[in-house]
């Protein structure tokens, strides 16, 4: 078949494709967003947790049962919010690199895993301090508090896997086994969010909702400052960590070309 | 029960591990991206 010496893409008339995901997700394009990006979501997340927590702290008034304690509500949410919220994004990252194979989707369910599992953490160690005033104790083997214990032990067989499989396979390599972990973990999420319902639990059950809260809105406020505060604070932790993943892999792999290099010339 | 040690104690391990954390990854990034 003959072909054009003119590229007929060239033409205007020629309709434009449409940018695919995988074009979306070129590392070079990653970094042309995610470094303005980084500075923008840390800095915005930071103020907004400030104000939210000097809100949270001075201009509400305590709970009627709870008392001042309710305070600790406006960290202790947001954490327990990123920790099930950063399983939800590793699984769904690692479904995407599963099935489009694309390294980007890997890269980022890596930078994922400390962030989530140091906020995993942090919920267990804030609602251990909310229950002493509260419950009287500081744990309960119940459904909600354990369930969340289990999630951040997967956390850190996740970050285990990725290690082994970095150690097996060079720096970035692999990442198959780790993924089918990441989608597998995700049975955890909604044991961990029905938890309240199906068991019989000292946690309190569902009281935030997207359109209806249990909790009054005058102590409710300062929380939505806090919980898209954190959250922007952890898009730009992860994106950090998605830059330092992927400057390490450039690194790595001229390293690997200076001594293939060194070993042919020799 | 006075609650606001237990307050200040959320508060502060929050602000540590969000801070470690930050300072953790900005090194990180730096040193990877030199």
């Amino acid at each position: 078949m003959a072909r054009s010496l003119v590229d007929s893409r060239a033409d205007p008339a020629y309709p434009r494709p449409v940018p695919s995901l995988h074009a979306l997700a070129n590392p070079a394009r990653f970094l042309a967003i995610a470094r303005p990006l980084t500075p923008v979501l840390f800095w915005a997340g930071v103020a907004l947790i400030l104000f939210g927590g000097w809100a949270g702290l001075t201009q509400t008034p305590p709970d009627y049962l709870q008392k001042d304690s309710v305070r600790i509500l406006y960290i202790h949410v947001p954490t327990a919010w990123l920790g099930m919220g950063g399983w939800s994004s590793i699984a769904l990252s690692s479904l995407v690199f599963l099935v489009w194979r694309h390294p980007l989707a890997m890269i980022a369910a890596r930078a994922i895993a400390a962030p989530g599992a140091t906020f995993a953490a942090l919920c267990l160690a804030t609602g251990s301090i909310w229950g002493r005033p509260t419950w009287g104790t500081w744990w309960q083997w119940d459904g909600r508090l354990t369930s969340m214990l289990l999630l951040f032990f997967v956390y850190l067989g996740f970050i285990a896997l990725v290690r082994a499989e970095d150690e097996r396979a060079g720096f970035g390599g692999g990442g198959r086994i780790a993924a089918l972990y990441g989608v597998a973990g995700s049975v955890l999420l909604p044991i961990i969010r029905y938890s309240v319902i199906w068991w019989n639990t000292l946690h309190q059950g569902q009281s935030i909702g997207l359109t209806k809260s249990t909790i009054d809105p005058a102590i409710l406020w300062p929380l939505w400052f806090t919980l898209s505060g954190f959250t922007l604070f952890f898009a730009g932790i992860v994106l950090m960590r998605m830059r330092t993943i992927l400057a390490r892999g450039k690194a790595e792999a001229r390293l690997r070309r200076r001594a293939h290099h060194v070993e042919v010339t020799a | 029960m006075n609650h606001w040690p237990f307050i200040i104690a959320a508060y502060g391990l929050t602000a540590a591990g969000s801070v470690a954390l930050a300072a953790w990854s900005y090194i990180a990034m730096r040193r990877a991206e030199k």
